[in-house]
């Protein structure tokens, strides 16, 4: 990066929510800030459990644009979050990656939905997604993430995406995905992807699977159900579109969380 | 110590246990994804830029002498299928059994006695490599190297491929690498200073979801 180049870098926006227990049984949010493109709108939920919609006021992450949302759910505050469509990476003006980071933290006896809608990865798009959260060793989670390789008919975009889950300060589960066309090789081969165009986590996290791990198991031919070293479990699916691989994930989400 | 003393470790005759695994290629087998020399090297490139590049790296990094403890951890963490940790936890037993009456070391006998359940191979490999008096660069190759040769000599058997076929393909796969080996010993030395967590951390989902299915068959050639 040169000064040159400056003039036509791409959007930074931070988006921010902390949500806090309101000494009445229910949730505050005391903060939600939108910045740019990214919007947050509060929409029905109940006042235990308010929910928050993340709302693409613009299209992108572009190419050299670099978007952060935050989630900040205090002791023993709820919150579920949505988004109210796909995100779509497109390729910028300029040539450079997008990136587009996810920060989340819940503290003791707090819980996170966090459910977004699908990332697609449109051709030419260049993204690198960071996703970190950082629990309580009593916190709870459950979080989706679905990257679909390319819209329709289309050759994908690149995309690096980085999961990182700490709980209690250690790192329980850290897993980087890398693909489309500039990526590592075989990753489109029988190891990693094998044609599928459509990937996803959910991961769900409850100080009870400690003592109590969700057994292992297999969900078709493209998904499995793992318990990780440490008090979460792990679904990691791969299918030929995103409405298949919903399917699956919404299956083992009805399993996992009751 | 000696280079030689590379050839010795990443000897496929070494008595590690390693023939017993096929690296995932089982099941690709039968499942269809490999079907001949073509898949066999298309599956080898996407396991040595995943599972290959973090194995290469945690091995560099023991060798540098970061924590075993941290980094059995982090390769937990990089290990989401419970059938592929215990898999790599029985490899990295046998492996340390090998290794300390070949190189005995009281640095390696402190690690058998921490994880009487075995460490992650990759961790056993850099500190066998450590006590041999190797270099982080050769653990990695080591270990990148034997990311593939399992799979390829696996298929070998499953498909009766043509061995000629299964070694031209790892000759192909050789300029990789040595790339591989190159960005894990530069990861490793960053975590040297950064931490565990600055490791390399590719993944390769089908390599998980078919090694959960792999570990419920009733009956199977290879343990993983």
């Amino acid at each position: 990066m040169d000064g040159v180049t400056a003039a036509v870098a791409g959007v930074r926006a931070t988006a921010r929510m902390v949500a806090r227990d309101d000494g009445r049984g229910g949730t505050a949010l005391p903060v939600l800030e939108s910045d740019g493109p990214l919007a947050l709108r509060r929409t029905r939920g109940s006042g235990a459990e308010p929910r928050v919609m993340l709302v693409g006021a613009m299209s992108g992450p572009l190419g050299g644009d670099h978007f952060t949302v935050a989630a900040d759910v205090r002791e023993g505050a709820r919150l579920r979050v949505g988004s109210a469509a796909a995100t779509i990476a497109l390729p910028g003006q300029t040539k450079g990656e997008a990136r587009y980071d996810v920060r989340l933290t819940v503290a003791d006896g707090g819980e996170l939905h966090w459910l977004p809608e699908q990332l697609i990865c449109a051709g030419g798009s260049d993204l690198y997604v960071g996703t970190r959260i950082d629990l309580g060793a009593t916190a709870r989670l459950v979080l989706r993430e679905e990257q679909v390789l390319g819209r329709v008919g289309e050759e994908p975009g690149r995309l690096t995406s980085r999961l990182v889950l700490r709980v209690a300060g250690r790192t329980v589960l850290d897993q980087e995905l890398a693909c489309g066309p500039g990526a590592p090789g075989g990753w489109d081969g029988p190891a990693v992807l094998a044609g599928h165009r459509a990937v996803g986590q959910l991961l769900v996290v409850r100080p009870e699977f400690a003592d109590e791990p969700v057994p292992a198991r297999v969900l078709g031919e493209g998904a499995a159900v793992m318990p990780l070293a440490g008090p979460a479990a792990l679904v990691t699916a791969v299918a030929p579109d995103a409405l298949l691989l919903r399917r699956l994930l919404d299956a083992a989400l009805a399993a996992l969380v009751p | 110590m000696s280079r030689a003393a590379l050839l010795v470790l990443a000897d496929g005759r070494f008595p590690a246990g390693g023939h017993a695994h096929s690296g995932g290629a089982e099941a690709a087998v039968k499942a269809g994804r490999i079907t001949g020399a073509e898949g066999l090297e298309s599956f080898c490139r996407g396991r040595l830029h995943t599972t290959g590049l973090v194995s290469a790296a945690l091995a560099a990094a023991a060798v540098l002498g970061v924590d075993p403890r941290q980094l059995n951890e982090a390769a937990d963490a990089r290990t989401p299928s419970p059938a592929l940790r215990a898999a790599a936890r029985k490899l990295g037993r046998q492996l340390m059994r090998a290794a300390r009456a070949t190189w005995p070391s009281a640095e390696l006998d402190a690690v058998a006695t921490e994880f009487p359940k075995g460490a992650h191979q990759p961790v056993v490999l850099g500190l066998a490599a450590r006590a041999a008096g190797l270099e982080p660069l050769d653990a990695a190759y080591c270990a990148a190297y034997e990311s593939v040769s399992g799979p390829a000599s696996a298929t070998v058997r499953l498909l009766s491929l043509d061995p000629f076929d299964a070694t031209g393909a790892l000759a192909r796969l050789a300029p990789e690498l040595d790339r591989v080996a190159d960005q894990a010993v530069e990861a490793a030395r960053r975590a040297v200073d950064e931490g565990p967590d600055s490791l390399p951390a590719a993944s390769a989902p089908l390599l998980e979801i078919a090694a959960e299915a792999h570990a419920a068959w009733p009956v199977r050639l290879f343990a993983s």
